[in-house]
């Protein structure tokens, strides 16, 4: 029997964007069902219609073999669809138990809990379940996979059938994953139904039962686990054959463009965020600045970019300080920065293509006169523009906001590589765009070191770092730990880095402001 | 596309014209026993002579003027409410330039007009100031300001200004010198070519110059304006006091032309207009002339009515208010947008 299908199910978004395309997509009772694809294939579209959240254009949803309406997440809590959304939605203050039963919370008169029946349901359940939760316990003292869990047991003591998981495992560590894994299994045991959102396939051949793949808001086709490898699931998700092309040549750094000495920041919150930060960036060379998330990095580009002030220590670009410098006095030394947020910060999203692509330099000639703006050169720049980075896009009067994210990225990119810079500061320049445009972004910026740019890459994937960097410094704690030549690394290596269980020793790190 | 969605958008402002004027039947219904006569009178009342029509032209200058002031900080995302206080504050400046400055031929005039932007710009320099200086919220600052120019102003023509052989509180008469000239014998205010030719000017101002460009991005989005290298502070400053003078010319051309005189004991409300004005005009510099005009119209064929039927001109205000709630609700024939756009999507498939 099935738990649930969908029909022909489309859905366009209020601004033209096509996000699920006939959709046919069904699942087995009690299996566990992965669903893979690119950011922007429409995966966590078509759950959020499962769950009631989003209502499709046309086509039909069943449950258990009945067609149903989804007004809401009400209608489909009711028909026993449960979700646990990538961003946990408890209340950190609230204990696990009140978490667990908000709203549904069993009284006792008219305006007390009976925290005894509590107590009792969620044991009884977690029992069944073969769950162990420390439920009275608050929920901002807990480890984000214990969290993870409290959302799993809210959605099931909501009678929950079918649950479906929004990228379950990206904010686990690997042990939390193990975990969640045997909760998943055992729940598959009892009869619910699991269908979760990856991007890691090692992850999905390891617990799905059957894997469905999206590319483009299509369905590419549902698969038994046994019967694909993984490169096989890449390729179905890209649509072609996938090979890394990038081939790095080898290359001489030129003299210094960047010296950062003893650079210290301090947040806020008064948390020291940068801890005596000193390196060099030269010309002709992509240095890149590894670390997980959180260590310091968004501070560290904001600082180098103009955009936060109050730091302390030396950034020097041909020889002169240039801490606290304005945005616009660091743009005109030929600093450009590609930014971590490419929607908030990065681009204008109800302006066109065309104009999120001068924002740097719309007042100077071509694009502007003494007073007046030539929008007829601005459109013709961007149409070169756009073909160069093969930037999707109609027109180049198009709103910004209609382009997918891998589009959007190329638009801030080639603005940001296109205004003769000698500096590029480049943060995530390929999170979360497809794989196309990311290969396309590090050719891009492959090019920009081999004509002789410093490029200061800012990355927590792995895999882009040891791709296409020279050297490596990693940062933990808003320290460098490390200084590492690019040449036989690998991700073992550097995680040990990442996490803080090494550390390279003073003298080793000494040799950073000579090389 | 863009092309039916601009239909869908003139035949969304019909459609809510439309709703608005039913709404406002249903009202004369209950009031007036000739209801067709006082349609006739509000519809057709600013066309029916001359003198009308100027009444309806003279009655969208300084809301065209206010409307535009508004449309600017609106365009710039900055809520500077402020043109009431601009328009009274810039009145009084032209009243004390008209008064003090010598009678020259033309030079006088200038200076008045000159005099009354300045002031304008002088209040609203400070909520800009306090925003840029310590980002304090300009809607609240502003609104402030607006009751500080009141009384303030009130206070000063009442005691150092105040024409006692006039029958009423108003100040000395303008000397001629600085009259801004009223045209035909039924005295067209020649301030509508100024605020025509203000509306079209800012509105090349936004859409062709390098300025422009520069409050538009600060207006999308002003994190990505700073991260550009437009230094945003100083661009969003410089808007308000933009703004603050062309309400404040608002006023000195209202008094120069129509009284002569600085005759305002209440707030006359133009800058409250201009709000309801940008908004329609979707804050468009080009678009705030029909839409000044629109209002101007609604206002006059409600006068004309009342004086014609006796009926109360509140009605109007009835009517032009559910006018601009519907219009002003993006929801409306939201349906259709919606249809239309996903069409359109799968047709590019």
């Amino acid at each position: 029997m099935k738990a649930v299908e969908t029909i022909n199910v489309t859905k366009v978004y209020p601004n033209g964007v096509v996000a699920n395309r006939n959709v046919n997509f069904s699942v087995e009772v009690g299996e566990i069902h992965a669903v893979v694809g690119e950011n922007g294939a429409g995966k966590t579209t078509l759950m959020k219609i499962l769950f009631g959240m989003e209502k499709p254009t046309s086509g039909e949803i069943r449950i258990f073999g009945k067609p149903v309406q989804l007004n809401s997440p009400h209608d489909a809590i009711a028909l026993g669809v449960g979700m646990v959304h990538q961003h946990f939605m408890l209340v950190p203050s609230f204990t696990v138990a009140e978490n667990i039963m908000l709203g549904i919370e069993p009284r006792k008169g008219l305006f007390s809990l009976d925290f005894k029946r509590m107590e009792q349901t969620i044991t009884e359940y977690a029992k069944k379940m073969n769950f162990e939760l420390p439920i009275w316990e608050k929920v901002m003292d807990l480890p984000v996979g214990v969290k993870q869990r409290v959302e799993i047991m809210k959605a099931l003591i909501r009678g929950a059938k079918i649950l479906i998981l929004d990228e379950p495992s990206s904010v686990l560590t690997p042990q939390e994953v193990n975990e969640l894994f045997a909760v998943l299994r055992n729940l598959s045991k009892q009869g619910i139904t699991i269908i979760f959102i990856t991007h890691k396939l090692n992850e999905v051949k390891q617990i799905a039962d059957r894997i469905t793949i999206m590319r483009e808001g299509r369905v590419v086709g549902t698969f038994k686990n046994e019967e694909l490898t993984e490169s096989q699931i890449v390729e179905l998700m890209i649509g072609r054959k996938f090979e890394y092309d990038i081939s790095k040549s080898e290359h001489v750094a030129g003299e210094p463009l960047l010296v950062v000495r003893n650079l210290n920041y301090f947040r806020e919150d008064r948390a020291h965020v940068l801890k005596n930060v000193s390196f060099v960036l030269r010309a002709g060379e992509i240095l890149a600045i590894a670390g997980l998330e959180g260590n310091g990095q968004k501070e560290l580009v904001e600082i180098l970019t103009g955009l936060r002030e109050r730091a302390s220590g030396e950034v020097l670009v041909d020889g002169k300080n240039v801490l606290g410098l304005r945005p616009w006095e660091l743009r005109r030394l030929g600093i450009s920065h590609i930014p971590e947020d490419r929607i908030e910060v990065g681009s204008a999203l109800s302006m066109s293509v065309a104009e999120n692509m001068v924002s740097d330099r719309y007042d100077r000639p071509p694009f502007s006169g003494r007073i007046v703006y030539r929008k007829k050169n601005v459109i013709e720049f961007a149409q070169k523009l756009i073909a160069e980075y093969s930037v999707k896009v109609r027109s180049p009067t198009t709103l910004m906001r209609m382009l997918s994210g891998g589009n959007m990225q190329k638009v801030v990119v080639a603005r940001e590589l296109t205004n003769a810079p000698r500096i590029v500061i480049a943060n995530q320049p390929t999170h979360g765009i497809d794989v196309a445009s990311s290969e396309f972004i590090r050719k891009k910026l492959l090019q920009m070191r081999d004509s002789g740019k410093g490029v200061l890459l800012i990355s927590t994937d792995l895999q882009e770092v040891l791709q296409i960097s020279d050297r490596i410094l990693v940062l933990y704690k808003g320290e460098i730990v490390a200084h590492l030549r690019n040449e036989n690394l690998n991700e073992t290596e550097l995680g040990f880095y990442m996490l803080g269980t090494k550390r390279q020793s003073d003298e080793e790190l000494k040799e950073l402001l000579n090389v | 596309m863009k092309k039916s969605l601009a239909f869908l958008e003139i035949s969304r402002m019909i459609i809510t014209i439309l709703i608005a004027l039913l709404i406002g039947y249903i009202f004369l219904l209950f009031s007036t026993k000739n209801v067709s006569e006082a349609l006739k009178w509000f519809l057709y009342g600013p066309l029916s002579n001359q003198r009308r029509f100027v009444e309806f032209l003279n009655n969208s200058v300084p809301i065209m003027l206010t409307g535009l002031a508004l449309s600017l900080v609106f365009q710039a995302q900055v809520f500077n409410i402020g043109a009431e206080g601009c328009l009274f504050f810039g009145g009084f400046g032209a009243m004390l330039v008209a008064l003090k400055f010598p009678q020259i031929q033309l030079v006088h005039l200038i200076v008045t007009l000159f005099a009354a932007a300045v002031f304008g710009a002088a209040w609203a320099f400070v909520p800009a100031f306090l925003k840029v200086r310590w980002k304090a919220s300009e809607l609240v600052s502003s609104l402030m300001m607006n009751y500080i120019a009141y009384l303030l102003v009130l206070f000063l023509v009442n005691n150092y200004f105040r024409d006692k052989a006039a029958g009423a509180l108003v100040s000395y008469r303008f000397p001629q010198t600085a009259w801004l000239a009223t045209l035909t014998r039924y005295r067209l205010n020649s301030g509508f070519f100024i605020a025509v030719s203000a509306a079209i000017l800012i509105g090349f101002l936004l859409y062709f110059t390098k300025y422009g460009y520069q409050i538009r991005v600060v207006g999308a989005n002003k994190k990505f304006g700073f991260y550009s290298g437009i230094n945003v502070g100083l661009t969003v400053f410089w808007v308000q006091l933009l703004a603050g003078a062309l309400a404040g010319l608002a006023g000195g051309v209202e008094l120069a032309a129509m009284y002569r005189r600085f005759v305002w004991q209440s707030l006359p409300g133009y800058g409250f207009d201009g709000i309801i004005v940008a908004i329609l005009a979707r804050n468009n510099p080009f678009l705030v002339i029909p839409s000044a005009l629109f209002i101007a119209y609604l206002r006059v064929g409600a006068n004309i009515m009342s004086r014609m039927t006796g009926l109360a001109p509140e009605v109007v205000v009835v009517i032009q208010s559910v006018m601009i709630l519907l219009i002003t609700a993006e929801a409306l024939l939201d349906r259709f947008k919606k249809k239309l756009i996903e069409r359109e999507a799968m047709r590019n498939e």
